[in-house]
């Protein structure tokens, strides 16, 4: 019997080419490579399937020429005649977890092959490819390896044996926000009775029907006059005084810290660095006004074309991080904005 | 964080360069940037030169303040 035949997508740290120094190498194919991942797949996988190439790519790269990279990689993918692209698993990472995402609905749309990745549910490639193909449910690091690999590799061999995969959640898949009909065995009168009793007892019960979460906020009025406006610079993007006095953390940080910059007029190289572990450190270090660009809103601030650029800054890092944890971050972050009398916020994230 | 900032009824201009994310996570403003370590800075270029570039991607965030939007937008040139 012929094998299955599969194409897989990875970034440059799961091909052990390395980390964040290494993110901004370009697509490269391996043609006839198991690599990293793909061998726990391949293991998984048996006799079945073969993976026939292994595509690796650098987060950054990719993220940042994805109009070049969503042409480019279905071409590589093209001549394999694959019956499956797999991408990932990507876990908490953000940047990786977009990039999965995008070459598979760009993979799934140009040569119309299955496609199927997996992602921890608070990447922010999940919200947006959940809904277009298959993405498995995993745990928020790659520890959960193990878990991944063998949830999707079951779910990628029900695909390729062309069978119906079952709702998400018997499949070990993010929900997809896409509905499809089944025979219940009781009735619908019984199981809302059913259902209430165990509402009313306190017991755990699982809607049906469950009510969509529309999270936006409403744009807030624009400011009317720069020139008297009070600024404020938050960033996600780690940037510290030099040594990092509140220890925030490198990923997954519990904690965002606020600064005073009275008087400072540019960030150098002796003065601040970058906490931030989820990219190459190099150029913040050398330079934090290019990621807290506090040079040139002084610059602003004398020009008058900016009333005031307020004198404390907030920094944390945003990499793994638990979105409960930023929120609780920012809704104090606001807080203390809004009793210094700040008018508006530039966010830079990196 | 930026809608959280956000629904206090101060106006974020949220600065990054994957701007897919800052849609998912619901940011109203958006202004692109040049590259994930160097959002706000480019250091092929010289340090004069970098420094405009600054200047025009915070100019452009400032404008986006200045600006009413209704739904979620992105700064473009």
């Amino acid at each position: 019997m012929a094998k299955y035949k599969v194409v897989h997508y990875i970034n440059q740290f799961f091909a052990n080419i390395g980390g964040e120094e290494k993110a901004d190498i370009p697509p490269e194919l391996r043609d006839g490579e198991i690599i990293g991942p793909g061998m726990a797949f391949k293991a998984a996988f048996g006799d079945e399937v073969e993976i026939v190439a292994t595509i690796v790519c650098g987060d950054s790269y990719f993220n940042e020429n994805l109009e070049q990279c969503i042409k480019l990689i279905p071409d590589m993918v093209k001549k394999y005649d694959a019956d499956l692209f797999i991408a990932g698993p990507a876990f908490n990472a953000g940047r990786y977890g977009v990039a999965c995402g995008s070459v598979c609905d760009a993979v799934h749309n140009i040569l119309h092959i299955p496609v199927l990745t997996g992602m921890y549910e608070e990447n922010p490639g999940a919200d947006l490819y959940k809904s277009s193909f298959p993405i498995v449910s995993t745990k928020n690091s790659a520890v959960g390896m193990r878990d991944a690999v063998a949830k999707m590799s079951s779910v990628a061999l029900k695909i390729l044996k062309g069978e119906k995969l079952g709702p998400a959640a018997t499949e070990g898949l993010l929900e997809t926000d896409i509905r499809t009909n089944l025979f219940e065995e009781t009735r619908g009168s019984k199981r809302a009775v059913d259902m209430l009793l165990k509402k009313l007892s306190g017991d755990k019960f699982e809607t049906e029907y469950p009510m969509p979460s529309f999270d936006g906020v409403n744009p807030s009025p624009q400011l009317e006059d720069a020139s008297k406006a009070k600024i404020a610079l938050v960033t996600s993007g780690g940037i510290v005084p030099k040594g990092n006095p509140d220890h925030i953390e490198s990923s997954s940080a519990q904690k965002f810290g606020e600064y005073d910059i009275s008087g400072v007029t540019d960030l150098t190289e002796e003065t601040y660095e970058t906490a931030h572990g989820g990219y190459d450190p190099v150029y913040a270090n050398e330079d934090a006004d290019r990621v807290l660009p506090v040079d040139v809103l002084r610059d602003f601030e004398k020009e008058g074309r900016i009333g005031e650029l307020h004198n404390k800054y907030y920094s944390t890092v945003g990499n793994g991080t638990a979105v409960a944890n930023a929120k609780k971050f920012a809704s104090e972050i606001a807080k203390n904005l809004i009793a210094d009398g700040v008018q508006a916020v530039i966010l830079t994230s990196t | 964080m930026v809608k959280e900032i956000e629904r206090t009824g101060i106006p974020v201009v949220q600065m990054c360069t994957v701007t897919p994310i800052s849609m998912t996570v619901g940011a109203n403003r958006i202004v692109p940037t040049i590259a994930i370590p160097h959002p706000l800075g480019d250091p092929n270029k010289s340090k004069k030169a970098e420094k405009e570039l600054r200047r025009g991607l915070v100019e452009k965030a400032i404008k986006a303040l200045e600006t009413e939007v209704e739904v979620q937008t992105i700064f473009e040139d």
